[in-house]
Order: C-alpha cells, then sequence, then structure tokens
C-alpha cells in the first residue's frame, strides 16, 4: 500500500480549485493530489464541498479558478476532450443513475460501444464477465426497476468499470442504501481497489476509511482542513474540526 | 412530493409494468369492454333518436347522403393526420432546441412556441391559406396545391408549438442523473438526448400526443371556413340541396356522431395509458 502521495508520483492533481455557485463559495482552494493505485477517501460534513471536489475532476462541474490535471490531461482546457477524460475517470453516483428504458447489459455495454466505438461482442463479453465480478451474472436482461438498491449500485460500478478507467470516483455511494446492502457495495469497491485501481471516495462510511483507504482528506467549509494515512487521522487528528466531526461520527 | 416523483419516476414506471403482469389482462379486458361497448351505445341512442324524432324520410335522407359527408369526414382524417405526422417531427425538434443550452438556439425555439402556442387556430389557418402559393412549379410543370393541403400545413403549425412543449415538459421530467451519468460516460447533448432522454420520454408523451390529436381532429372543421369540402362543408351542402328544415337538427347530429365515433376511442385509450403509465 502507498502512503500518502508525494507531488512526483501524483495522477490526479487538484491545486488551488475554486468554485462559487451564485455568491455561495463552495470550494476555497483545495489542493489534492492523488497517485495512481491510491485509495483515497474524503469526508466532512454535508455541504462542505465534497462531492463538488469528484463533480470538479471529471468536470461535471466546471471550476472558477485553479487547475485540475489527470495523467496527461488538463481537465481545465477550454478544449477538453470529453471523451478521452471519460474513458480515463469514472463515476458512481449516490442515486445509482442507472438508465431505466435499457436491460443491465446494455447499461454496462452501451457507453463503450457508443461513445468508445469498441467492437460490441467484446465489450458485452467484458461486461458479462464485470456483472459476474459484482455476483450479478444472473441479471444480465433485467430491467433496473427490478432490482434493489445495492444491486443496482453494483450495476453501475460494472458500467463505469466497462469504461476500462484509470480512476473511479464514488460519490457517496451507499448513502442512499438499506444498512444490509451497504456491504455488498463495499465488498465490491475494496475488490475492485485490492485490485490497483485508484479509487476517490466521498463517503460517510468511516470504517471503509480507516480499513481500505490509504489516505483520508477532512474537507469543512470548501478547504481541506487535513489529510492523513488513516491509521494516524483517526487516531490522533490534529486540527479541531477534525476532532470534533470525529466524536460526532464515531 | 415533486423532488420523489423525480428521484423515483422511471424507476416506478418499469417496476410497475413487470409488477403488473398478471393484472394487465384484466385491465386490458376492462378497457376493450369499454371502448366498444360506450361508443355503440350512443351510436344506437343517436339513431333511436333520429328514428323515433323524424319520419323515416328524414332517415332516408341521411342514408343517402352518407356518402357525400364520409368523402368530406376522410379528407378531415386526412389533414389531420398529415398535420400530427409533419406537426410531431417538427415539435421534437423544437422542443429539443427548446431545451439547448445555448441560448441562441434556445431563445428563438422558445419564442417561437410560445407565439404559436397562444395563437388561435382559425387565425393560423387563415394565413396558411392566403399566404402560401396556389401553384407550385416543380420541374417545368405546375401544381396546383389544393385547398385541404394548405389547411394541413395551417394546421401543422400550432400542432408543433403545442408538442414543443410536451417534449421539453417530458424531457424535463427526467431527473438530472440521467444526464450527469450520460455526461460522465462520454455522451455528448445530442446523443444523449437522442439515446438517453428522449426514450424515457416516449410513455410520458404519449397521453398528451393522442390528446393533441383528438383536439386537432376536432378543429379540423375549421377548415371548411375556408373553404375545404370538408364533412362540415359537405353536410352544409346537403343541407341547403335537402332544404328542409326538418334535417338540420338530425344531420347536425349525425356529424357529430361521426366525430365522437373517431375520436371517443382515442380519448379513452389515452386515458387508459394515462393509468398505467401513472402519470399526472
Amino acid at each position: 500500500m502507498n502512503t500518502h502521495s508525494n507531488g512526483e508520483d501524483a495522477y490526479v492533481k487538484l491545486h488551488d480549485v475554486h468554485k462559487s455557485f451564485g455568491t455561495f463559495k463552495v470550494l476555497k482552494g483545495v489542493s489534492i493530489e492523488i497517485a495512481k493505485g491510491e485509495v483515497v477517501c474524503i469526508i466532512g460534513p454535508s455541504g462542505s464541498g465534497k462531492s463538488t471536489i469528484l463533480r470538479c475532476i471529471n468536470a461535471l462541474t466546471e471550476i472558477d479558478q485553479g487547475f485540475i490535471q489527470v495523467g496527461d490531461i488538463n481537465v481545465t482546457d477550454k478544449k477538453l476532450d470529453m471523451v478521452a477524460l471519460c474513458h480515463r475517470v469514472g463515476m458512481v453516483f449516490q442515486q445509482y443513475n442507472l438508465f431505466p428504458h435499457k436491460t443491465v447489459l446494455q447499461n454496462i455495454a452501451m457507453a463503450p460501444v457508443q461513445v468508445l466505438k469498441q467492437d460490441r461482442k467484446e465489450v458485452e463479453n467484458r461486461a458479462r464477465k464485470l456483472l459476474e465480478k459484482v455476483m450479478l451474472g444472473d441479471k444480465a436482461d433485467a430491467y433496473p426497476g427490478q432490482l434493489s438498491g445495492g444491486q443496482q449500485q453494483r450495476v453501475a460500478i460494472a458500467r463505469t468499470l466497462c469504461m476500462q478507467p484509470e480512476v473511479i470516483l464514488f460519490d457517496e455511494v451507499t448513502a442512499a442504501l438499506d444498512p444490509e446492502m451497504v456491504g455488498e457495495v463495499l465488498t465490491v469497491i475494496r475488490e475492485i481497489a485490492e485490485e490497483g485501481m485508484t479509487c476517490v471516495l466521498v463517503t460517510h462510511e468511516m470504517g471503509f476509511a480507516r480499513e481500505a483507504s490509504d489516505c483520508v482528506y477532512f474537507t469543512d467549509a470548501g478547504v481541506i482542513v487535513e489529510s492523513a494515512p488513516p491509521s494516524a487521522f483517526f487516531t490522533n487528528p490534529r486540527d479541531e474540526r477534525t476532532k470534533s466531526f470525529l466524536s460526532k461520527v464515531l | 412530493m415533486e423532488t420523489k416523483r423525480k428521484k423515483f419516476g422511471p424507476h416506478v414506471g418499469i417496476a410497475d409494468v413487470v409488477a403488473d403482469g398478471p393484472s394487465l389482462v384484466a385491465r386490458n379486458r376492462e378497457l376493450v369492454s369499454v371502448l366498444t361497448a360506450v361508443p355503440v351505445l350512443v351510436a344506437i341512442v343517436a339513431l333511436a333518436t333520429l328514428i323515433a324524432g323524424a319520419n323515416l324520410g328524414l332517415l332516408e335522407a341521411l342514408i343517402k347522403w352518407t356518402p357525400f359527408i364520409a368523402e368530406g369526414f376522410a379528407l378531415n382524417v386526412a389533414i389531420s393526420l398529415i398535420a400530427i405526422v409533419a406537426g410531431t417531427i417538427g415539435g421534437v425538434f423544437l422542443g429539443m432546441g427548446q431545451l439547448a443550452n445555448a441560448t441562441a438556439v434556445s431563445a428563438p425555439s422558445k419564442a417561437v412556441t410560445q407565439f404559436f402556442r397562444n395563437a388561435p387556430w382559425l387565425v393560423l389557418l387563415f394565413y396558411c391559406i392566403f399566404l402560401l402559393p396556389y401553384e407550385i412549379e416543380f420541374g417545368g410543370e405546375v401544381y396546383r396545391v389544393p385547398n385541404w393541403v394548405r389547411a394541413s400545413i395551417g394546421f401543422t403549425i400550432p400542432v408543433i408549438a403545442n408538442f414543443s412543449e410536451v417534449v421539453r415538459g417530458a424531457a424535463q421530467s427526467i431527473p438530472s442523473g440521467q444526464w450527469e451519468a450520460a455526461r460522465s460516460l462520454g455522451y455528448t447533448w445530442s446523443r444523449t438526448m437522442l439515446s438517453i432522454i428522449l426514450p424515457q420520454c416516449i410513455k410520458r408523451m404519449l397521453p398528451p400526443w393522442m390528446n393533441l390529436y383528438a383536439v386537432l381532429l376536432m378543429a379540423t372543421p375549421l377548415a371548411s371556413i375556408v373553404g375545404v369540402e370538408d364533412a362540415m362543408t359537405n353536410t352544409r351542402t346537403a343541407l341547403q340541396a335537402e332544404s328542409e328544415s326538418r334535417l338540420l337538427l338530425p344531420m347536425y347530429a349525425y356529424l357529430l356522431t361521426w366525430f365522437f365515433l373517431y375520436c371517443y376511442p382515442i380519448a379513452q385509450f389515452s386515458m387508459y395509458l394515462e393509468r398505467r403509465f401513472d402519470i399526472r
């Protein structure tokens, strides 16, 4: 496992990122560096800008100031190639956002075929293997509406994996799930992380952050208050705000 | 309430379809019986009234003029079909235009939609009848454009505007998460619209679309004002030819029955679809 990355080998780089929605400043100078294969958890109170950070990394939200880079792609470039970026950065959402009019298999295979122009047969084979991997091998022809929340979220993860990204962003992916379904989704994420996928998670699952991540970032009011490997972060937080937050959630 | 529907709308839709499997047959049977029973009943009552209220001579006149009125009615149907097909195609594009990110596209689309949605159909009809050319030259030959074709174009304009709003409303009722998921998978705006948003809109658009068609068909007799020989014009012609004042009420009642028999099943079917998809 990596320790906290230094600037040299960073694959995802955010530097002094600012973002406002109207007059509300969501991000006030956020800098994060994530190495390849690293698993990073971003935690913090709601409204602190956690999800916005993720959405900036895959250009769902345009930033006002600062700089974001993923590998050799400059995300803040005016002439950003969205297809190239989406091939590299995948995202899994809190509400799954599966396409309800498509079957599970179509959901997983459609983007690689339509957007990346890959061969349909090949993509479908890959999609079926990914379904096995997320323990839903028998659901290829089901529609999302027929699945439980946990199953839908695992399909969403398979859909993201099928794009063969280098980084996956998980935006509170277990927050909408019943407690008994949280485990099955976290198990899948842990497996992916162990295979070396770079993962950035916004999460409220402190247990997962403690056990599975390489680095924990704590955000509050649009800034990164502190970041540390989980062992240090959870046992020996330095900042008062971190201490107060942890005392409430642990 | 609104957010809840937005969040779970599409999932509930699919789940309903699947979960309702067995009861669907029963509902279909109910639908068929309602669809057939009511119009037949109305037709019988209408005919009985005609026969009872009038002597057999009047009935004979009705029967005599039936082919002539049917000829006109065929024109009403033809106008409505041309207008609904052209209007739907135009409405999809105008509706997509309303949703475009570029203001240069969305602002004019919205303006056009609102202007023609709030214009009286009859005035638009007059415009088309008198502004469109009476003849067009194509490949050296001159073709006369019949009145009813120009009238069809006149009806197409309000259909485009109304359907544009239907498309906009349906597309906006799709949760924003669908757009985000598509974007994060590398889909462009137009690709998202065509392969992800619009397909999900179809079931939401179907009931208002059928409703629009019924309204359109019932507006087609307006064409008689500008000289199209539709069912209305032909009925009037028949009445003039008979010059029998006792025929006035039965004849128009007969015409109404024609429209009713054509429109009622459509209205019923659209109400059935609304219930089926549980869309408010």
